[in-house]
């Protein structure tokens, strides 16, 4: 695989350091073995991006550099390009409970405009995909993994009623302006039936940027304030060339895009979420609606709720480690002498300066303030178990 | 004070029979952000070839090997400090470690600049 050519230069022995950065797309075994350009392909190039394949698309990884970027997007505001994310139309007689039964969100209650976190779960209760729902007028659209997408769209097909109508939007290109000046820049360039300032945190409605229709939601993976704009692919180089004329906006890569929802406790799927591992041990228990505790019926479900009531054997955790060395994914955590877990995410963090990591360990070591160790490279790091975020999100919430 | 290069995109520059080794500019471009560095301390073997020092920036683990074999007699201690150095100054305050050649047959299978360029300009 050419994924890592760019940093195996000097040797890389870590294969998981690459695959943190490269996607679910090495794990996953789904990319197609051409790599495809997306919308903004030439574009990314113009603005200086180093190109690296990444669940099966041209993307950049970085422009001007890794901490400078992630640094932009926590004080002003960064331009995303997340294109190769799968963006999913249904509709449909009983689509909602169609869903309910494939999801463990209560999608009944949702309404126009509301936008949810969810996860398409296997039998065992293992995370098929993450991902967000909103309602729409007439129907529900689903954003899901670019590495993924494939296979979503396949166990969709298979388990939705035929009164149901999947519409893979792929002439659509759907780009993310984050950080605490986002309002701003989008604000000077937006117009609609509402204002801007009416949507909240996880909220989404139609827009026109500089008169182009978008579909706008206030949401994002960075923990900042923030935007997902999807637009038509042929509009897109024109509202990107918008946007980042405002002085607030530079484009960001995939690099950033990482570190940023790594320090917001964000998990990203293939790593710290995957088949085998369901969502109360992954610290996902905000994803199982209320009603849906009560009345089941999504897949897994005897084992998920049984968790919930009684605990889970592991849970997701954050690590906030000693000195400078990062702990990369696949490294394994140590609480003395015993094996517990491993690291699922790991890397330095440029608003801390420091080294975090998330990792999946027995339920026994999770606590926190524990103090456990990590196994990098035959030495030992120590580290303590903290809260996440490890940096705090400053998302817009209703009636703040 | 001649300075050889290696296909693994590290310098040494020598001086009788003591060098000191980095990385390229080439090398911290593609690496980024350097975050931390591990150098050997003074008094470690390494061989020609084998990994003697470790480099991370923001996005992978990187082993650097040695061009030669020899004892290190200095490794760069400010790179603890301010592992930036590498970005900065890759091929003078950014260097990693000094050592004493005990072959310096071995020098005669690595780059000069010309032919490094040449490999670059290549890749």
């Amino acid at each position: 695989m050419t994924e890592g050519a760019a940093i195996h230069v000097i040797g890389l022995t870590d294969g998981a350091a690459v695959a943190l950065l490269m996607g679910t797309s090495m794990s996953e075994d789904t990319a197609p073995d051409i790599i495809e350009t997306l919308p903004l392909d030439s574009w990314h190039r113009a603005q200086g991006a180093r190109m690296v394949p990444f669940a099966g698309y041209h993307m950049p990884i970085q422009y001007e550099g890794i901490i400078a970027e992630h640094l932009w997007t926590r004080e002003s505001a960064g331009l995303f390009d997340v294109s190769h994310m799968g963006q999913l139309f249904l509709s449909g007689d009983g689509l909602d409970g169609a869903l309910e039964a494939l999801l463990p969100a209560d999608i009944e209650s949702l309404t126009l405009g509301q936008m949810r976190y969810s996860l398409l779960l296997n039998e065992e209760g293992g995370i098929l995909d993450d991902l967000m729902l909103t309602r729409w007028r007439d129907g529900i659209y689903m954003v899901v993994n670019g590495a993924t997408k494939w296979d979503d769209i396949g166990h969709l097909h298979e388990h939705l009623p035929d009164a149901i109508t999947l519409n893979h939007m792929d002439a659509r290109a759907l780009l993310a302006l984050q950080g605490p000046k986002a309002f701003d820049a989008l604000k000077r360039l937006v117009s609609g039936e509402t204002p801007l300032e009416a949507l909240v945190f996880m909220t989404g409605g139609r827009f026109q940027i500089d008169g182009v229709d978008a579909h706008i939601s206030r949401s994002g993976y960075t923990g900042e304030d923030g935007f997902e704009i999807s637009v038509d692919a042929g509009d897109v180089e024109a509202v990107a060339n918008a946007l980042l004329a405002q002085p607030e906006v530079k484009p960001i890569g995939l690099g950033a895009r990482d570190s940023l929802r790594l320090e917001a406790g964000l998990p990203l799927y293939g790593h710290d979420l995957n088949e085998q591992i369901d969502p109360v041990s992954t610290d996902l228990k905000f994803a199982i609606s209320k009603r849906r505790r009560g009345e089941g019926g999504f897949p897994g479900a005897d084992k998920i709720l049984g968790y919930l009531k009684h605990g889970a054997p592991a849970k997701r955790i954050g690590l906030s480690i000693e000195g400078r060395q990062p702990a990369r994914e696949g490294a394994l955590v140590y609480d003395g002498d015993a094996q517990v877990g491993t690291v699922t995410s790991g890397g330095f963090s440029p608003s801390l300066q420091a080294p975090i990591a998330m990792a999946i360990v027995s339920v026994g070591s999770a606590p926190l303030g524990r103090t456990l160790e990590i196994d990098v490279r035959g030495k030992r790091l120590a580290a303590t178990v903290v809260p996440m975020p490890f940096v705090p999100h400053r998302y817009h919430r209703k009636g703040a | 004070m001649p300075t050889y290069f290696t296909k693994d995109h590290e310098w040494i520059a020598v001086e009788g029979s003591t060098a000191t080794v980095g990385i390229t500019d080439y090398a911290q471009a593609q690496l980024g952000d350097v975050v931390f560095v591990e150098v050997p301390p003074a008094g470690t073997q390494v061989e020609k070839g084998k990994e003697a020092a470790v480099v991370e920036s923001v996005k992978a683990a990187s082993d650097v090997y040695a061009p030669v074999s020899g004892e290190v007699i200095e490794g760069n201690g400010a790179l603890e400090a301010d592992p930036a150095l590498v970005n900065t100054s890759p091929e003078g305050e950014g260097w990693f470690f000094k050592l004493t050649l005990s072959n310096e047959g071995e020098l005669a299978g690595l780059m000069d600049d010309a032919a490094y360029k040449a490999f670059v300009d290549g890749l």
